[in-house]
């Protein structure tokens, strides 16, 4: 005997398997991001009142993902329905769109995700605060790149203030005081802390990594599977088109919903 | 029932030519997708993981019953094994926890929901449908895999330096996170591997009860095992992927220094700690109970489902009631996710919140009465057979019993103040998870197994395996609630001696030496318990090959479908797709001329 | 009844309640258990294979059971409402007047309980988490006048009038514990990063153990301190005490 509703659908439920199988496991996943999702409301009720971040992500950037997820999710339609109607050529065309946008999502992340890497907070021992983005880091001292006015952080006017004694032969050095950019250097005897805003950075950076991070995987999870149906899977378009077809569905559900887990994802932690 | 057997070298030939190839030994028993094949892998495994938990208590017992005393026998071992955590022998309290979070996690996660969900649904539910396989074979596989993979790591972390997971089963942040060891790393890690592979499960069980029901199989028709393993999965489904996330979010906690359970101005043996706060560590309670609660269902509903196929088998009557049971098993579902607070109560929750969760506490407890009485109920009237099997399920039921009506008091926030996290809370639930579902269990594979090697089990090694275990199982979990009403706590590495009398002269309340002294005849009671499975194991491994053959493919004169095929079922099962006239017990129908009609002969009115 | 359950012995005043209601719960599992019980050692013997060869098909034709489960969810819904929630509502809603009342911060760490009274003035010291350092693990402000005089007990020594309540604020530095005194019938987890207040009366002078409720490492177990109940006379006695040691020793930052 063979497993049977594997192409067709069952009279009864109106669904093939695969169809079945997808939808039981996106409930699942609505589980597991409503609950980041939950974490994250609760921390942020949580927080002391005026200290929940705002305006430390690339909202532009953040835009274009949006944008690039959104033409994906169309033009994985577009794919399927090609096939519907037998264009296979066109289904080739989509599809291909659709892996260029999961690329782009991918690397305009990674410019993001470096970003933060990149950008320290260093907290001196007399209690002020540099902060910006790395331009050099040795044993002994830490330059960072200060720019004005783009994470609107009232710590600002610190930045500015003389170099103390230890390290004002490197402050000198620097390219000092151009108009909206500076580097600052400090030594590393002065440095009471210091770190990147990665996940460690506060609660708000930790949500951001965990579920950027974890939408992140899925959108390479499902760019590989939608690569693999585009080049080598194609195969089966000879052999079992109908079922290859539903291959095509099954995928596209899955893309829509790690679009649709940006959709939430977009706001919430952008633009909030 | 002329059409009930089928003859077994037809079914072979059909395999052979329909496949045109001999699958080797890795494909047929290794990496096999025949969901048969899986269930057993997943069978064996999960026993021996069910030895390796028994094994973790019954050395824990003996710290209890004897603290600070060094282990016989293998105290060297334990001490060579785990550097600097059992010096002379005597477990430390590191060690201890360990071993009790350890036995918890395996118990639960490694054990009983592979056995119970995985195992015997894997087997029976596509028999039981009359569905040639699982919905997606292959899925199958990996989920096995997955959770191998997932067992492997907990048990290498067992041998790390520093050891395995010490902060109980339920991890509770931040102490899960500080106690310097990677166990807990490891342990977040196996999980992942275990939920994934639950998840994996769970759609493929999902997909095939709703897919793969054979023609007239409707939902009403359904064995109730079916409907069992139909709500488990659903609670999998839905209550697994909440841990999953907190299981990330306390490995970013643990790995990257996180703070999403830390809170802000925590101290680190006498430190600030090095991370920025802000986070909650009840965050970490309210997803893990999300799931502990529904998940104690995922251990008792398989459970319930076997009682429910072996009594109706063996009292030759109907279930009574088989709507009322099927409602219940349901409202369980849904309900077993709104009581999830109950595990908090002392927490600091307001009247507001915690009248909502004692509320949902008693109302879930409706459905569990209504289940357990229709088993009751269901027995006015029977034939009884008392053969192995039967003797587990007849004992689940006063033991369920007893387990589940000890839930009342602990589920009144007020009665809490004073049994909350004593051995009474041990005792409640191990009567519902060791002498129920491993009952239940037992049963389960004394009853299936003709069906999976065509042989029986021995019926006198069966019984003193059942009189065995019945005995030291209440002897073990009775004393407990004495203890626990007497204030004696869980998690104690000294088994509560530091707070006796002994210890405390003048002290009010103090734990009684005879509270005390009970822990030594728990923990004989355990060991023994350990010794009453020799029969078991010796039966279970040697009726493979030399246990007495059946003689007909339904040795049991069942009625439900898995009974209908070849012995054992050929890849495939059924040589045709079987068509289902009637509902799941048809025993002793008036006027039929035996006293079980299956549920594929046609009614007479429909004979051709 | 209530000697039964070997509950350990009482020395509070709202510990009356948990008791009784404890019992009446004991009362209903009781009955169902026994009940069905007995019916069912009756069901194993009537219809054995040898006295009831032939099954019947339909069973029971009565819904006498269904008034089984009408009952217990009637007696169910009395505990709920009659019972635990107006008294639950009572321990953490009704809290007695601060100035009736012994007020105790109670600080739970790897593996100690830290106490501290407000003093004469009734007000404890300031908080604030910026000072929160190693030598000043709960942050209190030096400078404060309100906390000058607070009363720093020894480690794991606590000492409260009878008869009069009791609020302890509880809370943690480490890790989660769990305060109880089962003679009280009281449990409050201590959690990190949160204060949570919970009273009681102690109505029996004598000298009781605190345990930790809650797995906090490796000395869980043995993570214990005790709580001294005496007259009114003696509890003055010992503040007087107190007052001055804590003094001598400075800030009492613990
Ligand atoms: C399979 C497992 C299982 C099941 C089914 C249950 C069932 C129930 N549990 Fe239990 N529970 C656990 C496993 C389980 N529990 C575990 C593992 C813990 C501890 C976790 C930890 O902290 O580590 C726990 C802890 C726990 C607590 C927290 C205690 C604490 O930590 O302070 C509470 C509180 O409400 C509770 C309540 C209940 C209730 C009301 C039910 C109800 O669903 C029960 C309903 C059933 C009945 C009411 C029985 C009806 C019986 C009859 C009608 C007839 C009787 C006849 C005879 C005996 C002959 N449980
Ligand atoms: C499903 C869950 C489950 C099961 C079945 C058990 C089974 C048992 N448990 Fe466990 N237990 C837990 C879940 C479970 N437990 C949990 C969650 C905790 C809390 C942990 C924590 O605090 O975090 C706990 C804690 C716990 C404690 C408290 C420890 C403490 O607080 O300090 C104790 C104390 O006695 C105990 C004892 C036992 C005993 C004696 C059994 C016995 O019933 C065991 C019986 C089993 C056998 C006798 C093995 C039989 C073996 C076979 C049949 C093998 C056959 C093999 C082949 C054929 C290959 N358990
Ligand atoms: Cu502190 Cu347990
Ligand atoms: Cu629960």
């Amino acid at each position: 005997m063979d497993i049977p509703y594997t192409t067709h659908e069952r009279e009864d439920t109106g669904l093939y398997n695969a169809k079945l199988g997808i939808w039981l496991f996106l409930a699942s996943e609505v589980m597991l991001f409503g609950a980041l999702f939950s974490a994250y409301i609760l921390l942020r009720v949580g927080a002391e009142p005026g200290t929940w971040p705002h305006g430390l992500l690339n909202v532009p950037l953040g835009t274009i993902n949006t944008l690039v997820l959104i033409c994906s999710s169309v033009t994985v339609v577009m794919a399927w329905a090609s096939l519907k109607m037998n264009q296979f050529n066109k289904f080739r065309i989509y599809q291909g769109i659709t892996v260029l946008c999961a690329l782009i999502f991918l690397v305009i992340k990674t410019f993001e995700y470096q970003d933060k890497f990149l950008h320290y907070e260093v907290i001196k021992n007399d209690g002020t605060i540099v902060d910006g983005h790395l331009v050099k880091k040795s044993a002994d001292s830490i330059t960072l790149h200060v720019s004005h006015g783009t994470h609107g952080k009232e710590k600002h006017d610190h930045k500015v203030q003389p170099v103390s004694g230890t390290n004002a032969a490197e402050a000198s050095a620097s390219p000092a005081a151009a108009d909206h950019h500076e580097e600052v250097t400090v030594m590393m005897s002065d440095v009471k802390k210091m770190g990147n805003y990665g996940p460690k950075h506060n609660t708000y950076m930790a949500i951001y990594f965990t579920l950027t991070g974890l939408h992140g995987l899925h959108v390479i999870g499902g760019a590989l599977v939608i690569a693999y149906l585009w080049l080598p899977g194609a195969k089966m378009w000879k052999t079992d088109p109908e079922r290859f077809t539903n291959r095509i569905e099954v995928s596209g559900l899955f893309w829509h919903f790690v679009d649709l887990v940006w959709i939430f994802l977009f706001p919430v932690l952008y633009l909030l | 029932m002329q059409h009930s057997t089928t003859d077994t070298h037809h079914a072979g030939a059909h395999h052979d030519a329909h496949h045109h190839e001999e699958l080797g030994f890795w494909r047929k028993y290794i990496f096999s997708t025949d969901h048969k094949v899986i269930g057993i892998q997943y069978a064996l495994t999960s026993l021996v993981f069910l030895f390796i938990g028994f094994t973790l208590i019954a050395l824990m017992r003996y710290q209890l019953a004897y603290p600070g005393q060094p282990i016989p026998i293998v105290g060297g071992l334990l001490d060579s094994l785990f550097k600097g955590m059992a010096s002379g022998g005597v477990m430390s309290g590191d060690l201890y926890n360990a071993f009790g979070a350890m036995h918890g996690t395996i118990m639960v996660f490694l054990a009983i929901v592979p056995l119970a969900f995985a195992a015997f649904g894997n087997y029976v539910v596509p028999l039981q449908i009359g569905a040639p396989d699982m919905c997606f074979p292959r899925i199958n596989m990996a989920s096995y895999w997955v959770f191998f993979l997932g067992g492997v790591i907990m048990l290498v972390s067992f041998f790390i330096p520093g050891g395995p997971a010490q902060a109980g089963w339920t991890s509770y942040s931040p102490l899960a996170v500080i106690i310097p060891t990677d166990g807990q790393t490891y342990w977040l890690i196996g999980m992942v591997f275990l939920i994934t592979s639950s998840l994996l499960g769970a759609v493929n069980f999902l997909a095939t009860i709703i897919q793969l029901r054979a023609p007239g199989m409707t939902w009403m028709r359904l064995p109730f095992f079916v409907w069992a393993q139909f709500v488990t999965g659903f609670i999998l489904l839905l209550a697994f992927p909440p841990l999953e996330a907190a299981g990330i979010m306390q490995l970013m906690d643990k790995v990257f220094g996180t703070s999403f359970f830390m809170p802000t101005g925590l101290m680190i043996s006498g430190n600030p700690a090095d991370i920025s706060g802000g986070g909650s560590p009840l965050l970490w309670q309210h997803l893990f109970w999300f799931l502990g609660h529904p998940e104690v269902y995922v251990l008792i509903l398989p459970a319930m489902g076997i009682v429910c196929e072996i009594l109706c088998n063996n009292i030759r009557k109907p279930i009574w009631g088989y709507k009322s049971l099927v409602y219940s098993a349901l409202a369980v579902g849904f309900i077993s996710f709104i009581v999830w607070a109950h595990h908090m109560y002392l927490t600091g929750m307001g009247t507001a919140i915690s009248t909502f969760f004692q509320t949902t506490t008693m109302i879930i407890s409706i459905p569990s009465v209504i289940i357990l009485t229709v088993f009751f109920i269901s027995l006015w009237g029977g034939s009884m057979r008392f053969n192995t099997p039967m003797l587990f399920v007849l004992a689940f039921l006063p033991m369920f019993g007893i387990g589940g009506l000890t839930g009342l008091p602990l589920g009144f926030n007020f009665v809490d103040l004073h049994l909350h996290d004593t051995y009474y809370v041990i005792a409640h639930f191990h009567y519902v998870v060791a002498p129920g579902t491993i009952f239940a269990l037992f049963g389960g594979i004394y009853y299936w197994y003709p069906k999976v090697t065509g042989r029986f089990m021995s019926e006198s090694l069966g019984k003193i395996h059942f009189v065995t275990s019945f005995i030291f199982m209440n002897l073990i979990f009775q004393p407990m609630f004495a203890q626990g009403m007497a204030g004696m706590l869980r998690r104690m590495s000294d088994g509560g001696a530091n707070y006796s009398v002994a210890q405390n002269p003048g002290v009010a309340g103090a734990l009684s030496e005879s509270v005390l002294y009970s822990n030594v005849l728990v923990s004989i009671a355990a060991w023994c318990l350990g010794l009453a499975q020799i029969p078991f194991i010796y039966n279970f491994l040697t009726s493979w090959k030399f246990g007495k053959k059946v003689t007909s493919d339904n040795p049991w004169q069942a009625t439900t479908l898995e009974w209908q095929t070849p012995t054992p079922p050929p890849h495939g099962n059924f040589t045709t797709t079987p068509a289902v006239y009637r509902g799941p017990y048809e025993y002793s129908v008036p006027g039929a001329a035996t006293d079980f009609s299956p549920q594929n002969e046609p009614l007479k009115t429909q004979k051709a | 009844m209530m000697k039964y359950l070997g509950l350990p012995i009482l020395a509070s005043e709202h510990g009356a309640d948990v008791d009784k209601l404890i019992l009446y719960v004991h009362y209903l599992m009781g009955a169902l258990f026994v009940g069905w019980l007995s019916y069912f050692i009756y069901t194993l013997i009537r219809f054995r294979k040898k006295s009831n060869p032939k099954a019947n098909y339909y069973g029971v034709s009565s819904h006498a059971s269904t008034y089984v489960e009408g009952a217990v969810v009637v007696v169910e819904a009395i505990l709920l409402i009659g019972f635990a929630v107006p008294l639950w509502a009572k321990v953490v809603d009704r809290f007695p007047p601060e100035a009736e009342s012994t007020q105790v911060r109670v600080v739970a760490e790897q593996f100690a309980w830290n106490f501290r009274y407000p003093g004469k003035d009734g007000v404890f010291g300031k908080q604030d988490i910026k000072l929160v350092g190693s030598s000043n693990p709960l942050g209190y402000d030096p400078a404060d006048e309100a906390g000058k005089d607070d009363i720093v007990p020894p480690l794991n020594e606590m000492v409260v009038p009878v008869n009069k309540p009791v609020i302890v604020y509880i809370s943690s530095k480490d890790v989660i514990h769990s305060f109880k005194v089962a003679p009280f019938r009281i449990t409050q987890d201590a959690i990190p990063g949160l204060s949570i207040p919970t009273w009681f009366k102690p109505t029996e002078v004598g000298r009781y153990l605190i345990n930790c409720a809650q797995l906090c490492g490796n000395s869980h177990a043995f993570m214990k301190a005790y709580v001294e109940v005496r007259d009114q006379a003696g509890y003055d006695q010992w503040v007087t005490e107190k007052t001055a040691s804590t003094a001598n020793s400075a800030g009492g930052f613990e």
